[in-house]
């Protein structure tokens, strides 16, 4: 594999976690439980969008075959896609989504800070313009997680359930292989190690003051970045490519 | 077609004219999101930054850019979009923020992204209003990327915040 190819996988991988987390956010437009909730999953959702978009064109551009954003996000089927399977887990109850939220956020947070020193200039300006946006979105998931976890004894009972749920697909965020690996070395991407460490401690220190406990599961599932997803990928897709699929290359 | 003059000042003073589709009290220059303006021989660059990743009024601002731009005769120009620095509330004059308050939007307080952001206590807002300090927030996500909601808990009235970035 040579460079060139590990950079695009790794923008691939980067821009379908947000595209799709952000798809799944905008699902619950017109749906939240209150309207403030609602407009904030919205909010975050063009946040998350909007940074595909970046990835997703730098994609393009590193591939050189011609394809842009709307190429990549349109026209891939499935097993193209390579967002962790996290992002993918559907919306459920409002406590499931804020726990998927939380989760992602806090890996999200800190995987940026260190992307901001990469060597890649484009990935370094990515990382330094999506931090301060993520950083509004870990502290709205974490208030909402010590929220639900230290209000009644129903939301208690089911954000621990939702943070139980999700804990398998949290693995998958920090685990290594050939691209990331080779782009850590080179000073382009991340060391996965140390985000883990970070995130670590900031889930247990925002769960205790939730009163919640850390779930202790140590299976943990993977296939995301590999292409192998969970069912749920699939109705996505078809929702959201449904337009370019039926009219090929129609402009808005 | 006159020639036009390699001079980037007047084209400043275009700009100007485009509003923040937005928040059409401020201009995109108040906004600081041009970052700058250039001849690349015979062409003309705009270079402007995103306030929000997301923001769906920065299309809206590049075709306004075009026509403000094809209006004064300028033909072979180009916009491009960059990253970094990455935009700061702190680009806002203090003009444009007295012009936010007049509007109804509590102006972004100076020194960047609230370092209190994760956790730590929020900086008090001034109601835009009534001017008092006694405010509270009702989300960190209000009718634009760019704002927050809160409300006066002197008059009761509910406000955007700009937020700092």
């Amino acid at each position: 594999m040579t460079k060139e190819e590990a950079l695009l996988e790794y923008c691939i991988r980067l821009g379908d976690d947000s595209l799709i987390l952000g798809h799944r956010l905008s699902e619950w437009c017109g749906h939240g439980p209150i309207l403030e909730e609602d407009i904030a999953m919205t909010n975050i959702a063009l946040d998350l969008v909007g940074q595909s978009r970046t990835l997703l064109t730098y994609a393009g551009e590193v591939e050189g075959k011609g394809r842009g954003e709307d190429d990549l996000a349109y026209m891939r089927s499935e097993r193209e896609f390579k967002n962790a399977l996290l992002t993918e887990q559907p919306n459920g109850h409002f406590g499931d989504t804020m726990a998927r939220q939380f989760y992602f956020s806090a890996y999200y947070y800190f995987f940026l800070q260190e992307l901001v020193n990469s060597k890649d200039e484009t990935l370094a300006a990515f990382a330094e313009k999506s931090l301060k946006e993520v950083t509004y979105h870990l502290r709205h998931s974490s208030e909402w997680v010590i929220r639900l976890g230290d209000g009644t004894e129903e939301s208690h009972q089911k954000i621990q359930e939702s943070l139980e749920n999700l804990w398998r697909y949290t693995g998958e965020l920090f685990m290594t292989d050939e691209v990331s690996d080779m782009l850590a070395k080179e000073g382009i991407g991340v060391d996965l190690t140390q985000v883990k460490q970070k995130w670590d401690e900031r889930v247990k220190q925002v769960l205790e003051q939730a009163t919640l406990t850390l779930p202790e599961g140590t299976w943990m599932a993977e296939g995301g970045r590999k292409g192998v997803h969970t069912e749920h990928l699939g109705y996505i897709l078809s929702d959201l490519q449904y337009l370019q699929r039926s009219y090929p290359g129609l402009k808005w | 077609m006159v020639t036009q003059t390699k001079d980037t000042q007047p084209i400043w003073e275009y700009l100007k004219e485009i509003p923040d589709p937005e928040i059409p009290v401020i201009n995109i220059i108040e906004l600081g999101v041009i970052r700058d303006i250039k001849w690349n021989d015979d062409e003309l660059e705009v270079i402007i930054t995103p306030t929000y990743s997301g923001c769906p009024a920065m299309q809206e601002m590049e075709d306004d850019i075009v026509k403000v731009l094809n209006k004064h005769g300028y033909t072979k120009h180009k916009v491009t979009t960059v990253l970094s620095p990455s935009w700061t509330t702190d680009w806002m004059n203090e003009e444009a923020r007295e012009k936010l308050r007049v509007y109804g939007i509590a102006p972004p307080m100076k020194g960047t992204a609230d370092k209190g952001v994760l956790f730590g206590k929020m900086k008090a807002v001034t109601c835009p209003h009534c001017g008092s300090g006694d405010t509270e927030m009702k989300s960190q996500f209000g009718s634009t990327a760019c704002k927050a909601l809160y409300q006066c808990n002197s008059c009761k009235e509910p406000f955007d915040y700009f937020k700092c970035i």
